[in-house]
């Protein structure tokens, strides 16, 4: 109480026009900190979290560089090096001078199918984790918020679709549909906004029993002020902690279909494709499943690194328990 | 504190209109529902039943009852927050009881609320500035810039600092966040603020402080308050009337001071006779009332008069017959007590017991 | 319980129906051509026409899915459009192997991400809590097929070429005719599966026994005077479990219903590898029924797993 006392003293003290500020806010400090400010000062002191932060970015860059790295390294990545690529039986060429992480079984250059698979490997991983957290967002919000029909109807949806053998049935979509960049993002959304909608739902209903929905209720805010305005900030942060867990997934599930040859279609490379076609070479070319496979590896251990950071960062009581 | 500063302006002279709102034989039942599939109805929560009160333009009404007796209830059911069972809302002589949520908007501008838990009214993902904004955004008055002046007046007005305009809750003490409660209550110019036990979170050193802060408020821009509360002495400062309330049913409404002086309900002087007292002399030398028992159920009230299986002076006739709540012998018109037997002044009620037999009280 | 049971039940089965409409609905919308698929390109019109007729497809997709509907309450899965195999039989050879492949895995998982998550929990920030939080995090990020083909290089290809042949690559041999050899052949895939999926085990074992062993009652138990291993093992564990048998239900189920990937790569004649023969041979039947089959795992496991967590947390009740 006396904490509550000293500041409600000072207050009067600057309503009178004191220019004393209350001795617990430091002056000059007027604009206030959002939880997302402190979420963002907690992060950045996490050293794996920041060292994984600018792995994506470099990732990203590469990404986004492909055309202009392979240029400067001098093969397309479709390109066949018929001379220096293959060797007289017919194999993959080991790591060299020419070809810094070696050829693949058709002489291409493993470092530029490497960058340009980084390609689909993102625009896959983010634009469907996108995809799945709007409709999650959108759809647990509704069944949270509207509860009755509504939520029984939505959350048999949510059901039906955690119930799914998902990685059977996007295989079964695929084959119909035919593959491609497009159906594999539309496939990996569609078997992963249902995890999203549950954790909003449930956060949804507990937040729909706050005073300050009522607040906002009795002053005449119609339901999307209400579900847009007040519940989503609350709920965003699970969101956001769950978007960076969810690329990481994405990407290993589209390196999945792509392995079991239900991707993005040759030859265009992927990690996954890329490490398919080394099954049948990894005896002789050990270079040849590594690197995509590192490269895989190592962008979804820094999406998950990442994921823990932000989790910790946003979440006091996980990063207490870490901390311990 | 009844005096109205703009008298001349904002008291009509002719009696139906000095009515700021009217509620008729309000009834509010909350259905208990299970079911596998089909949700059957179990049994209902009695919140409010058959509440008649009207609240007049510039004062200030006190609702008194303990936890669950259903005053916020009621009070939820004025700002059309639940909509009534049964009976009627007037504001400002029209029946809002049935109107739809676009029909109610323009009346939600000149009713406002103010809640209970500072914490848990203001949403912590958003700056001060944009909560106590809110009304203008939500009732589309100017574009944010506009706004902002409009704001930082209205946190002067309820002594905050507005330079703290884009701060955000959590970084306010209780007492700073009820005022910013309150700002954003005032916002609109409401004619009625409903009050939902605005200062029981609060420490009783800063309760004073938002306590003189709305009746400042009030003397300033005639504003009619609907004040609940379940502590006595602090409804008993403030309010010109007071409705005490008990399972659902008002069982005394009186002035103020009336009430105080004269309580007449046999609950009422068990809720005075607990309230605390400043003067340790005082305290010492009276003698409390202890009420029997739990408070019964509002799924299955008890029959006849509600307060029967604790009233110490409870009769027979208490247990098949509902007093009506109407001015007993001896009372002022204005003093209303829903009681077969009114406690006489002087009469001391811890020494009298219930004559009704037991096994009819059990039930 | 039987109330919630019943329930349960009930909305279990609403969510079958609606995943065998939903597959049904996909196949007949499909743009293939399953009678052409299984005659070849010489056939003539005459042929398919035969083929669709005996297949059923001429009809409406109502009177096709009312078929397949009967025949399921017979107990009767259809046969397959290419072999005219009995889809009960198919299955009935390859549940075996799936079952073979997610139960020993499954026991290499729970043993070794619990064990790891309760070291990391009991010394945090020790070295093994290190270790153990970094092999999580690996087993997270690794892709089930990249962790196959490690194994093959490592485990089949380098120990072979050094004239240790002790894992073979694939294959599959029934516990009925020989289980050592059946165990033999199925120990990579067992490791691939547990190692990727102990990971989850190894942080929510950690992640709970942390928040346990920091409860008031924890502390009771120890001023007690009861020893460190056995409030650990006796009262933090018994209540930090409760998360885990949640996860380890749908886990398991999961497998159950084909570990399609690891299937694959080590050649195991297993459930997911028949729906993927099926799914790109357009069996709809096969399809149909491994889907089925894996959406009935998982169903039951949650309805399972919501009764264990009441046996195992007194606090939870089923309403």
């Amino acid at each position: 109480m006396s904490a509550d006392e000293t500041v409600a003293a000072s207050l009067t003290e600057t309503a009178t026009g004191s220019t004393a500020a209350p001795a617990v806010i430091p002056a000059g400090a007027i604009e206030g900190r959002s939880p997302w400010q402190l979420a963002w000062f907690i992060l950045r002191k996490d050293r794996a979290a920041m060292i994984s932060l600018g792995f994506i970015v470099f990732i990203a860059l590469v990404a986004i560089t492909a055309p202009l790295l392979a240029h400067w390294i001098g093969y397309g990545p479709t390109d066949q090096d018929r001379t220096n690529g293959i060797t007289v039986d017919g194999l993959p060429v080991a790591p060299n001078s020419q070809h810094l992480f070696g050829t693949d079984n058709l002489g291409r250059d493993i470092l530029v199918r490497t960058i340009y698979g980084t390609q689909v490997s993102l625009l896959v991983g983010v634009a469907s984790t996108l995809l799945a957290v709007a409709m999650g967002v959108l759809v647990g919000l509704a069944a949270g918020y509207f509860g009755s029909v509504v939520d029984s109807v939505l959350s048999r949806a949510m059901d039906v679709v955690l119930s799914f053998p998902f990685l059977l049935f996007a295989i079964a979509l695929v084959s119909i549909y035919g593959s491609g960049l497009g159906i594999s993002v539309f496939v990996i959304a569609f078997f992963t906004w249902a995890a999203v909608g549950r954790i909003v739902r449930g956060q949804t209903l507990s937040i729909r029993e706050k005073d300050y929905i009522e607040a906002a209720r009795s002053l005449g805010a119609g339901d999307m002020r209400i579900m847009f305005v007040d519940v989503l900030p609350n709920v965003l942060a699970p969101v956001i902690v769950y978007t960076t867990l969810l690329i990481p997934i994405a990407i290993v599930f589209e390196s999945t279909l792509s392995f079991l040859g239900l991707g993005v279609v040759p030859p265009t490379p992927t990690w996954g494709n890329m490490l398919s076609d080394s099954l049948d070479f990894y005896q002789v070319a050990w270079w040849f499943p590594l690197f995509p496979g590192l490269a895989l590896l190592l962008t979804t251990l820094a999406f998950n690194l990442l994921g823990d950071g932000v989790r910790d960062a946003l979440d006091p009581r996980a990063g207490r328990l870490s901390q311990d | 504190m009844s005096v109205n500063v703009n008298e001349s302006t904002n008291r009509p002279t002719n009696d139906a209109s000095e009515m700021l709102v009217e509620i008729r034989d309000a009834v509010k039942y909350f259905p208990i529902k299970q079911g596998v599939v089909v949700k059957r109805e179990i049994g209902r929560v009695h919140a409010v039943e058959g509440v008649s009160l009207s609240v007049r333009r510039g004062e200030t009404l006190g609702l008194v009852g303990e936890t669950g007796c259903g005053k916020s209830t009621l009070a939820r059911c004025v700002t059309r927050l639940h909509s009534l069972t049964s009976g009627q809302i007037l504001f400002e002589g029209q029946d809002i009881t049935d109107l739809s949520r676009s029909r109610v908007r323009p009346y939600r501008r000149r009713m406002q609320m103010i809640f209970q838990d500072p914490y848990g009214s203001l949403n912590p993902r958003r700056r001060v500035g944009s909560i106590i904004g809110d009304p203008f955004a939500i009732h589309g008055e100017g574009d944010r810039d506009e706004r902002k002046p409009k704001v930082q007046e209205l946190m002067e007005l309820v002594g905050l600092n507005p330079e703290h305009y884009n701060r955000f809750p959590a970084e306010f003490s209780g007492g700073q966040r009820q005022r910013i409660g309150v700002a954003r209550a005032l916002a609109l110019k409401p004619s009625l603020i409903v009050a939902d036990e605005p200062v029981s979170a609060l420490d009783v050193s800063i309760q004073a402080q938002i306590i003189n802060l709305l009746d400042d408020l009030q003397q300033e821009f005639g504003l009619t308050y609907l004040f609940i509360s379940h502590d006595l002495s602090v409804v008993r400062h403030v309010s010109d009337r007071i409705a005490v309330m008990y399972l659902g049913q008002v069982v005394e409404l009186a002035d103020s001071e009336e009430l105080h002086n004269r309580p007449r309900h046999p609950y009422t002087n068990a809720l005075l006779s607990a309230a605390s007292v400043a003067d340790p002399d005082q305290a010492a030398a009276r003698q409390r009332i202890v009420l029997t028992g739990d408070v019964p159920s509002p799924v299955a009230p008890p029959t006849g008069c509600r307060f029967h299986p604790r009233c110490p002076k409870a009769q027979a006739i208490c247990v098949q017959e509902q007093p009506p709540l109407v001015a007993r012998a001896g009372d002022p018109d204005t003093h209303l007590t829903a009681c077969h037997f009114p406690v006489e002044p002087g009469e001391d009620l811890t020494r009298v017991t219930a004559t009704i037999p037991e096994e009819e009280r059990a039930e | 319980m039987l109330r919630f049971l019943l329930r349960r039940l009930l909305s279990g089965v609403l969510v079958l129906w609606l995943i065998s409409v939903f597959t049904f609905g996909l196949f007949f919308v499909a743009p293939g051509d399953v009678p052409r698929l299984i005659c070849g390109r010489l056939c003539t019109q005459t042929q398919i026409n035969l083929i669709t007729k005996q297949l059923g497809l001429d009809q409406p997709i109502l009177t096709q899915y009312w078929h397949f509907l009967d025949r399921l309450f017979h107990g009767d899965l259809g046969y397959s459009y290419y072999n005219s195999e009995s889809v009960n039989t198919l299955i009935g050879q390859a549940l075996p192997v799936t079952i073979s492949l997610a139960i020993g895995a499954a026991v290499l998982w729970l043993v070794g991400g619990v064990s790891i998550g309760v070291i990391s929990a009991v010394k945090p920030r020790s070295l093994l809590d290190r270790a153990g939080t970094i092999l999580a995090l690996i087993g997270l990020s690794m892709p089930s097929f990249l962790i196959g083909i490690l194994l093959l290089y490592f485990l089949f290809f380098l120990l072979t070429t050094h004239g240790m042949d002790w894992f073979p690559p694939s294959g599959y041999v029934p516990i009925t005719s020989d289980p050592v050899e059946w165990a033999h052949h199925l120990v990579m895939p067992w490791c691939a599966l547990a190692f990727i999926t102990a990971a989850t085990y190894i942080r929510l074992t950690r992640n709970q026994m942390l928040e346990v062993l920091g409860e008031d009652y924890i502390r009771t138990a120890r001023s007690k005077g009861i020893s460190r291993r056995r409030v650990t093992i006796r009262h933090a564990l018994r209540a930090a479990l409760t998360p885990v048998v949640t996860q380890f239900g749908i886990d398991l189920a999961t497998l159950l219903g084909g570990a399609i990937v690891t299937e694959q790569i080590f050649g195991l004649p297993g459930l997911g590898r028949l729906a993927v023969t099926s799914v790109v041979r357009q069996d709809q039947p096969v399809v149909i029924a491994t889907v089925l089959l894996a959406a009935v795992f998982i169903v039951l496991a949650n309805i399972v797993v919501d009764l264990l967590y009441a046996v195992l947390d007194p606090r939870v009740r089923l309403t």
